[in-house]
């Protein structure tokens, strides 16, 4: 089976957009678990500041999402630009 | 390639049978190391009861044991199993059924070793409490293999099913990319479980009029930390049933493999995340049941919030199958 360059080219940029996406949720997701762990421990401790400790954490984890969506991004380009 | 197909499958099921005890014995015994660990703590806490706590560490470990027991009934199928047909394809399914099987043992060996270890240290702290705390373990632990399961769902498919009407390419990124799929997201929920049973029982022992709260949120927890090996799976179904035209590039092939490996990280993530989340939120209801229903309500916003790049990666792979 002979293998084109421009074939061996697009499957490479499957395969880089795959594991882009895949290694690429691993830290968010771990690491917005962890920002909601330590959430559920501050409102158990102090239930009065729930709603406080709710939006502290949303924006935190939304700062945490931040990486996923790069590699979302990186994985559309390779997937539909390059 | 000079190799007749049935020499490709003998390497692909020798290959994959090594893969897929080799490290399913690794997660299973990590946990049940962890758990006699603490079990040991426990004897040195409190002498007295030590048969009590012998009891509950071989149940635990027993329970454990179950996610490595699922690796050797594949590997033994894949060393000794003749399939009907021979094909490159099939051997390709082989491979994968190994991968698939050596993945998902993984995390539910290692998730299971939390509930034990704690149930082991709780009993030294509450011996009162023993029979709720064995069956709290029970519970969670069980709940805990469901990941190494639906690993081996998947691994018997590609072992047993006839692939032979499916052309070499692109069926063979197809089979590998299924068995990658499951098997690599349930490390994540299996190991996110664990730390939601590893919790409760910790809650049991400190606080035993909580347990009815302390199940409930421990289920709920460990059930949304079980979404991501379901996208694994569902991916997984998708590759296997789903039939591709057949093409002599390279390229569809390797979107199909792309798309099993990039649901497959993906749902590693988000598995362990949403565990610390139901962790936290357990380990708090326990110590203050009053707010029960706040901590569960924060506990699945944060949930949802680290679903999210689970859910972009079973977007990217449902493109790379369907729309590429």
């Amino acid at each position: 089976m002979a293998i084109e360059g421009a074939d061996l080219i697009k499957a490479a940029a499957l395969l880089g957009a795959g594991i882009s996406m895949g290694l690429g949720a691993i830290g968010p997701g771990v690491g917005e678990g962890m920002v909601a762990a330590k959430a559920c421990e501050a409102i158990g401790k102090n239930p009065k500041e729930a709603g406080l400790l709710t939006r502290t954490m949303l924006v935190g984890q939304a700062v945490s999402e931040s990486t996923g969506i790069y590699s979302l991004v990186v994985s559309l380009l390779l997937l539909f630009v390059v | 390639m000079d190799m007749d197909a049935l020499s490709a499958m003998r390497i692909a099921a020798y290959a994959g049978g090594g893969f897929a005890m080799g490290m399913g014995a690794l997660g299973a015994a990590i946990g049940e190391g962890y758990t006699a660990a603490q079990a040991n703590i426990a004897v040195s806490r409190n002498p007295q009861i030590s048969g009590d706590i012998f009891k509950n560490m071989l149940v635990g470990q027993a329970v454990a044991e179950s996610a490595s027991i699922f690796a050797l009934v594949v590997a033994i199928l894949l060393l000794f199993f003749e399939t009907p047909s021979a094909g490159y394809i099939q051997a390709a399914s082989l491979m994968g059924a190994g991968m698939c099987m050596g993945f998902g043992a993984l995390g539910s060996g290692m998730g299971s070793g939390f509930p034990s270890a704690e149930t082991c240290l709780g009993i030294a702290r509450q011996p009162m409490a023993s029979t709720r705390l064995t069956t709290n373990m029970l519970i969670g632990s069980a709940v805990c293999q469901t990941p190494a399961i639906l690993s081996m769902v998947v691994s018997l498919l590609l072992l047993f099913m006839q692939f032979k009407d499916i052309p070499f390419q692109p069926g063979w990124g197809a089979v590998i990319g299924a068995g990658l799929s499951t098997g690599l997201a349930a490390i994540g929920s299996g190991y996110g479980g664990g730390l939601a049973a590893g919790a409760s029982c910790e809650g049991v022992a400190r606080n035993p009029n909580s347990v009815g709260n302390v199940t409930t949120t421990m289920l709920v927890g460990q059930a949304v930390a079980q979404t991501s090996s379901i996208f694994g799976l569902l991916i997984s179904f998708v590759l296997i049933f789903k039939s591709f035209p057949e093409s002599q590039a390279l390229s569809p092939a390797i979107a199909l493999l792309s798309a099993g490996i990039c649901m497959g990280f993906g749902g590693i993530g988000p598995g362990v995340g949403n565990g610390e989340v139901a962790r936290g939120a357990v380990r708090w209801v326990a110590r203050n049941t009053e707010s029960a229903a706040d901590l569960m309500r924060i506990m699945l916003v944060g949930q949802a919030v680290s679903q999210s790049t689970a859910i972009y990666a079973m977007v990217v792979s449902l493109v790379l199958i369907f729309v590429i």
